[in-house]
């Protein structure tokens, strides 16, 4: 901003120069690619104040001097209309920041200039990122870097983030410019604007109070449009009610069109000179789109995709599983077997051991579904898939960003709850997250193995499809329930850059999985793990002679005393225990059943003990099933839609709504199941 | 272009035509036009989603998806 914030920052400890850095660029020009190129894993990942948007902060080591790089969110503006661009620019305007490095997709310079201009209005201190220089090359254009930097006021350096090229460079840039004031480019407005904004700014000049991190010409300009903000600003900083008055006088409707057509022209100018274009004509991602957006292919294409990556992450999780399985089984028989002192050996082997295996069974194929999405996402396809299913959406209440959060649910929904930060609006952002519960997580799936595949032999896998559909029809109806009702109103625009289809790349591809399914290993060794121990206790207590699982266990009393709610369901005590403890997390409730039926721990085991077990029968274990899918996730979900809602009341909506609605499925299920004596 | 006036959700696909202006006020103006859509700008139809909305436009050299809402707030010259 101003020359005064400038100075020179010394780091006490190795005496070298602190240069801090933002990181500010539109969606999609490999910003998270240049951010890590830079930062190695020296990232801290956080949220922004008040606000559950990500803020990534990194620290770089250079020669001579260290770099503090602060991630901002991808933008295409830096008005206050959105939160994201509200984030980006009070911290350009208050970070104190000695430089902003724009990374710009070379391929699209037009567009990703506009967000140059503002960032040069606003007074900060700018180098171009000028990225993807091998995707200008395919496309036969190229860019005349001197031209550019020499139109635009700016350092350029060009690069090729993903695979480092040009970083040295850019360090280098941003060395030699830090402490240099850059001579603001000046756009010039109409005369009929130019006229108000001096007005403006005599009078802007007249208020001490305004501090000098403002430009005044940039304050003027966002006035004379109505920016939604500057009423704040003005207000802070105790602005006389009359002046404010006076100025927000000159703001009007049409200024705003003016001023952004200008930009435009300034913009198409300096492309003029700099940028010359190869052929212009429908390019291969243009006819890619031709056949995945096509009228009849469209959807199939969309399925056979979605099939395909359920598919990729059962084939390659499935060995993983077993040997996971294995091991665990052995290590925990190891354990009760040679530990001798009694509850020592159970506690580590049947709690620990047995309920961490349990657990870490389902990394395999998170992980994997988390990587298919990130070359998903990569490729291009996710943003079509959004566009082709955006009708759809909006016919349910939702919109066509919802679809991303729904299909990850199938996953594990806390990182799925998470992801509707893609939605920009409140009211779509809510109805998305509440819903996602319902779309059936991985952790689900054994119940359902278990079960379907005991008592409904080949029909198995249509009683499991059966379940999901069921889980995405209860989703459907929740969001147009609560469109209609509590987030009444119309979904956000759909104004979506469509990338170009890139060749997916390994490495960003394996960084996604980790970083998401980080979350999933969390959850598993903090709730999992107490939830685990907690029911081995209940399952041992009360100390001595009581059989491990058995009916005279404190787990048997509390099942006991729940148990004539869930009697018209089917379900015994221990069905209703198996529950509880699912409550947790879904993970929990085969081992649960084992515990409490026996069968030695191993999956054959209980099988074949549910089957010897009068308790069990088929129509029970169908309502078992329903409302196994219907009611809470686990623990994890609570605590992240707490987070992500930023409301306890809807948090505790959610919770007693499924749990409602869970009972009253089964409750049909059954009832109806009983009624109709079809043998079950 | 037959210096036809009508809105940009009427075009068919492979129609090429120049902005005049944004027939809408407020934020949605705002972000049409900071996406690109200025006047004088060639915009092509590209392809529609298979239920027919949203469209996906090009222009400025890259692509851009809106709901027929949206792009029929764009006055276009055809
Ligand atoms: N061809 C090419 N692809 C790149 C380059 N930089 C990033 N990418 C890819 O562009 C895509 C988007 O990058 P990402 O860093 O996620 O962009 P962000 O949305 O701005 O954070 C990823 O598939 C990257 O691998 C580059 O210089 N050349
Ligand atoms: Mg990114």
């Amino acid at each position: 901003m101003s020359v005064k914030t400038k100075k020179v920052k010394e780091m006490t400890l190795d005496d070298k120069r602190v240069i801090e850095v933002a990181l500010a660029g539109n969606p999609n020009t490999g910003k998270s690619t240049l951010f890590n190129a830079l930062t190695g894993l020296r990232q801290k990942i956080g949220n922004w104040p008040g606000v559950t948007v990500e803020k990534k902060e990194g620290k770089k080591r250079c020669d001579g001097f260290n770099l503090i790089i602060t991630d901002l969110p991808g933008t295409y503006s830096l008005s206050a209309y959105s939160l994201d661009e509200k984030i980006a620019r009070s911290f350009i305007i208050e970070g104190k920041l000695d430089v902003v490095v724009q990374i710009i997709d070379a391929s699209n310079l037009e567009r990703n200039l506009y967000l140059t201009t503002m960032l040069r209005e606003l007074g900060a201190n700018v180098v171009i990122a000028l990225n993807m220089m091998d995707l200008l090359e395919e496309s036969s254009s190229s860019i005349d870097v001197n031209k550019l930097s020499k139109e635009m006021g700016v350092p350029v350096v060009p690069m090729i983030a993903s695979s480092r090229i040009g970083i040295d460079d850019l360090e280098n840039t941003i060395e030699s410019i830090y402490q240099k004031e850059q001579k603001p480019i000046r756009i010039t407005y109409s005369k009929e604007i130019e006229e108000v904004l001096a007005n403006v700014q005599e009078i802007l000049m007249s208020i001490p109070s305004i501090p000098s991190d403002f430009d005044s010409r940039w304050l003027a300009i966002q006035i004379i449009q109505n920016d939604p903000e500057i009423l704040t600003f003005l207000k802070n900083w105790n602005v006389n009610k009359t002046i404010i008055e006076k100025l927000l006088s000159f703001g009007r409707e049409d200024y705003e069109a003016e001023i952004i057509d200008t930009k435009y022209e300034f913009i198409t100018n300096v492309t003029s000179k700099a940028l010359k274009r190869g052929e212009e004509k429908l390019t291969r991602s243009d006819l890619v789109d031709k056949v995945v957006t096509h009228k009849w292919l469209g959807i199939p294409i969309f399925l056979i995709v979605m099939w395909g990556a359920f598919q990729f992450v059962f084939a390659i999780s499935v060995p993983f599983m077993e040997l996971i399985d294995m091991l665990f089984g052995w290590l925990a028989g190891l354990l009760v077997d040679n530990i001798n002192i009694g509850w020592l050996g159970s506690l580590l082997g049947d709690g620990i051991v047995g309920g961490l295996g349990a657990v870490l069974i389902f990394v395999p194929p998170i992980f994997a579904m988390f990587f298919i999405l990130s070359v998903l996402e990569d490729s291009g396809y996710l943003a079509r898939a959004a566009f082709v299913m955006d009708k759809i959406m909006v016919k349910f209440g939702l919109h066509g960003h919802s679809f991303i959060p729904m299909l990850l649910g199938f996953g594990c929904n806390v990182p799925a709850i998470m992801s509707t930060r893609s939605l920009k609006n409140n009211k779509d952002r809510m109805i998305t997250i509440l819903i996602n519960p319902f779309m059936s997580c991985g952790a689900r799936m054994p119940v359902f193995i278990l079960f379907a595949g005991l008592f409904f032999g080949a029909a198995a896998g249509t009683v499991i499809f059966a379940l999901y559909i069921l889980g995405i029809v209860v989703a459907i109806f929740t969001a147009i329930l609560l469109r209609k009702t509590f987030f009444k109103g119309k979904s956000a625009p759909f104004i979506m850059e469509l990338p170009p289809y890139h060749t997916p790349k390994l490495r960003s591809a394996t960084v996604a999985m980790w970083d998401k399914g980080k979350m999933y290993l969390k959850k598993a060794g903090t709730i999992i793990l107490i939830g685990v121990m907690f029911v081995w206790f209940l399952a041992a207590m009360p100390f001595g002679g009581v059989e491990y699982g058995g009916p005279d266990t404190w787990l048997a009393a509390v099942g006991t005393f729940f148990e004539p709610i869930f009697r018209p369901l089917g379900f015994d005590w221990r069905i209703v225990v198996a529950l509880i403890v699912g409550f947790v997390a879904k993970e929990l409730v085969v081992g649960a059943l084992g515990t409490i039926v026996g069968g030695g721990g191993s999956e054959e085991g209980i099988k074949d003990a549910i089957l010897a077990d009068e308790g069990f029968y088929p129509l029970n274990s169908l309502s078992l099933m329903v409302f196994t899918l219907l009611y809470v996730p686990c623990a994890a979900v609570i605590g992240v839609m707490r987070k992500e809602t930023g409301s306890w009341r809807w948090t505790i909506f959610a919770v007693v709504y499924s749990t409602v609605i869970a009972w009253l499925f089964a409750l049909v299920v059954f009832q109806l199941g009983s009624l109709m004596n079809l043998g079950l | 272009m037959s210096n036809k006036v009508t809105k940009l959700d009427q075009l068919e696909i492979g129609d090429i035509a120049k902005v005049i202006t944004i027939d809408v006020s407020g934020e949605l103006r705002r972000r049409l036009m900071e996406m690109g859509l200025t006047r004088g700008t060639l915009i092509e139809v590209i392809g529609k989603a298979p239920l027919g909305d949203p469209i996906e436009y090009k222009f400025k050299g890259y692509n851009l998806s809106l709901r027929k809402e949206e792009a029929n707030k764009v006055v276009v010259e055809h």
